[in-house]
């Protein structure tokens, strides 16, 4: 999904926040179409937050616009915008019960006491959370506490939903969970999800498009393929996924190009055999069973520094022959026992196909003296 | 940690004695206004309640006690108001100044009473005074409260900071107004720490004397200076005993409650 001829349902123009002399927001122009699952991606004190802030009317631009369906609300509060806030310690009234919380935007909007109670249980409903109606927050499991921040969102049924770090608070299990739980909760109710999250993962998995937040700009936009697999910089490149990255001599060695390149380290493959000298049979090594590299493919020899053993996958740290370091993820086919850190120091040839080398711009970073330029990058 | 045998017995021993030596003179207090006998031989050997009827119609006991109410309610509503109020700025903004702030309105707790006594008695006799606001019941009243806004500003303090700051910012994006958002978000959340505050500050008032006396007007006795200017009256001796029994429920009441919703609101977030 892109942003299309219609109306976006929030969009951003020339967005700045500064706090004292320092600029944590500095020049974000962004749309995010309607029913769009859009993720703001980036290292804590990127700007994320504070421009979900500013969507939502909790803090006030130093310069730029906020318009929501078109609307300029930038002088707006936060009462009078037709968005709702998940807050990242889900900020439930601790003095009323689950269904209170839930009614509460009703409840305030004088919503007749008959269809408030009908609505918050369909809220309830939608969210899976049923029976724990009469429960105080206190009762309640991280979980379930998200659950009723959700509800209590989604009952006034917002144009937009904004959602910051939602999972954060959640144990890994639970937060797998919640990642698809939410994906489908946002196709049911058709709402727009702008979601903040410093975790690229779960930016990749539940999103439509990412923006990956950069020292309070956008450093890239695009799919969740687009962003992985073609980085618009190294930042990018290092901060979604793994940074694997060629340049300078080595590009020149390997590559035969000038520049800086990517490959990520499912795409590279070990093959065999090694050709560096020294591996005889003295090493205990495990044998490992390596196909030959095809022809069209890049290739580079290393040595092995690293071993990490992580079940379901190995990751190999190599150091280059032609000076520099990838990471290579293997699915554990070849070895069946645990002694591969016995393969460190053995040397290796890596190969990949030619086109997943992704050329990796270098980023025009303005620096701050030419800040007023910024407008143009996005 | 595990201590020997003897040692428990030791440290429970220190513990007896230590609260004994709190405890039983109040015991004694409180008994001997029950005991038949004038001079209070003790053990009481023969019982009576006269000295309860004697004192509730000794007229200058009642009205010191009405005083004293007064003077309670008074300081604990401005306490609130103005404890409140500070707790609020100091929790919500950052501005110049604030740590400063912060310090001087707990600074007046630690202030020994009587220098606090003398500070407000110049003040309201040279300053105050020319311009029609003498010393009486109201110069108690503002001298109470300096050292109530404290316990309030504390309590409510802790609260806010233990709720974190966006409530009101959830409560404003579920779309309440800020009338709205004090009356079903802030108020309510506070109330049981109000409370807990408003009954300290009146258990603090209800017994102060340093402060009383150099700021209380002519003909304004509150009860602890009742029974100050009684004590040495050999007659009035056994009224005494029952004022100052009245006077240690009335003190402990209000603080073992405050205690007990202090400890509901930790639990319960109430």
């Amino acid at each position: 999904m892109s942003a299309g001829p219609a109306t976006p349902a929030v969009a951003l123009r020339g967005l700045r926040k500064s706090f004292g002399a320092v600029e944590a927001v500095a020049g974000v122009d962004l749309e995010i179409a309607d029913g769009e699952f859009f993720a703001m991606l980036g290292p804590s004190g990127s700007g994320k937050t504070t421009v979900l802030r500013m969507i939502a009317g909790f803090e006030p631009p130093t310069a730029g616009t906020v318009l929501l369906g078109g609307r300029d609300v930038t002088r707006l509060a936060p009462f009078e915008r037709d968005v709702n806030t998940v807050f990242q310690d889900y900020a439930l009234f601790p003095h009323l019960t689950v269904r209170q919380n839930v009614e509460y935007g009703l409840r305030v909007r004088k919503v007749g006491r008959a269809e408030r109670r009908a609505r918050a249980e369909e809220a309830l409903r939608s969210v899976r959370l049923d029976g724990l109606d009469d429960r105080r927050p206190a009762a309640l499991s991280g979980g379930q506490r998200q659950r009723v921040a959700l509800a209590r969102a989604l009952v006034i049924r917002p144009k937009v939903l904004l959602l910051d770090e939602p999972l954060g608070a959640l144990d890994l299990k639970l937060r797998e969970q919640m990642q698809v739980e939410l994906k489908a909760l946002q196709r049911e109710v058709g709402i727009t999800f702008v979601f903040v999250t410093h975790d690229q993962e779960e930016a990749l998995t539940m999103s439509d498009r990412v923006a990956v937040f950069e020292n309070g700009r956008i450093a890239q936009v695009g799919s969740p393929a687009e962003v992985y697999e073609r980085p618009a910089s190294p930042f990018v490149a290092g901060f979604v996924g793994t940074s694997n990255l060629l340049s300078g001599d080595a590009a020149r060695a390997i590559l035969g190009r000038e520049g800086t390149f990517s490959v990520r380290p499912e795409k590279i493959r070990l093959v065999g055999p090694p050709t560096a000298p020294g591996r005889g049979a003295a090493t205990n090594a495990p044998e490992l069973e390596l196909p030959p590299a095809s022809a069209e493919e890049a290739s580079a020899t290393g040595r092995i520094a690293e071993v990490v053993y992580a079940g379901a996958t190995i990751r190999f740290v190599v150091d280059l022959d032609a000076g520099a370091r990838l990471v290579v993820t293997q699915q554990n086919l070849t070895t069946s026992s645990a002694d591969v850190a016995a393969l460190r120091g053995t040397p290796v040839r890596l190969a990949w196909r030619a086109e997943h080398a992704v050329a990796v711009p270098d980023p025009v970073v303005p620096t701050p003296r030419e800040k007023e330029s910024a407008h143009a990058y996005r | 940690m595990t201590l020997s045998r003897s040692a428990r017995w030791l440290l429970r021993g220190a513990m007896a004695l230590g609260l004994a030596f709190i405890y039983l003179p109040l015991a004694i207090v409180l008994g001997n206004s029950f005991n038949a006998d004038r001079t209070f031989a003790w053990p009481p050997v023969r019982w009576t309640t006269e000295w309860w009827v004697r004192a509730w119609d000794n007229a200058g006991a009642r009205e010191a006690l009405w005083t004293s109410v007064k003077a309670g309610l008074g300081a604990t509503a401005i306490a609130l108001l103005l404890g409140s109020l500070v707790a609020f700025a100091v929790q919500r903004y950052r501005f110049f100044g604030r740590g400063t702030v912060s310090l001087l309105v707990v600074l007046p707790i630690a202030l020994p009473g009587i220098v606090t006594g003398i500070a407000l008695d110049t003040a309201f006799r040279s300053v105050l005074a020319p311009l029609g606001i003498g010393k009486g019941l109201f110069s108690v009243i503002v001298g109470h409260a300096t050292f109530c806004v404290v316990v309030v500003y504390n309590n409510v303090l802790a609260r806010l900071g233990r709720l974190g700051g966006n409530l009101q910012e959830a409560s404003a994006d579920l779309g309440a107004d800020g009338w709205q958002t004090f009356r079903y978000v802030t108020f309510p959340v506070l109330r049981s720490a109000l409370l807990a505050s408003a009954l300290l500050a009146f258990g603090l008032s209800f017994d102060e004397i340093i402060v009383t006396t150099f700021t209380a007007g002519p003909g304004v006795q509150t009860l602890p200076i009742w029974i100050f200017s009684n004590l040495f009256r050999p007659n009035q001796a056994p009224v005494i005993n029952v004022v100052a029994a009245v006077l240690i429920v009335a003190s402990v009441v209000p603080i073992y409650l405050a205690q007990r919703i202090s400890d509901t609101a930790s639990g319960g977030r109430l």
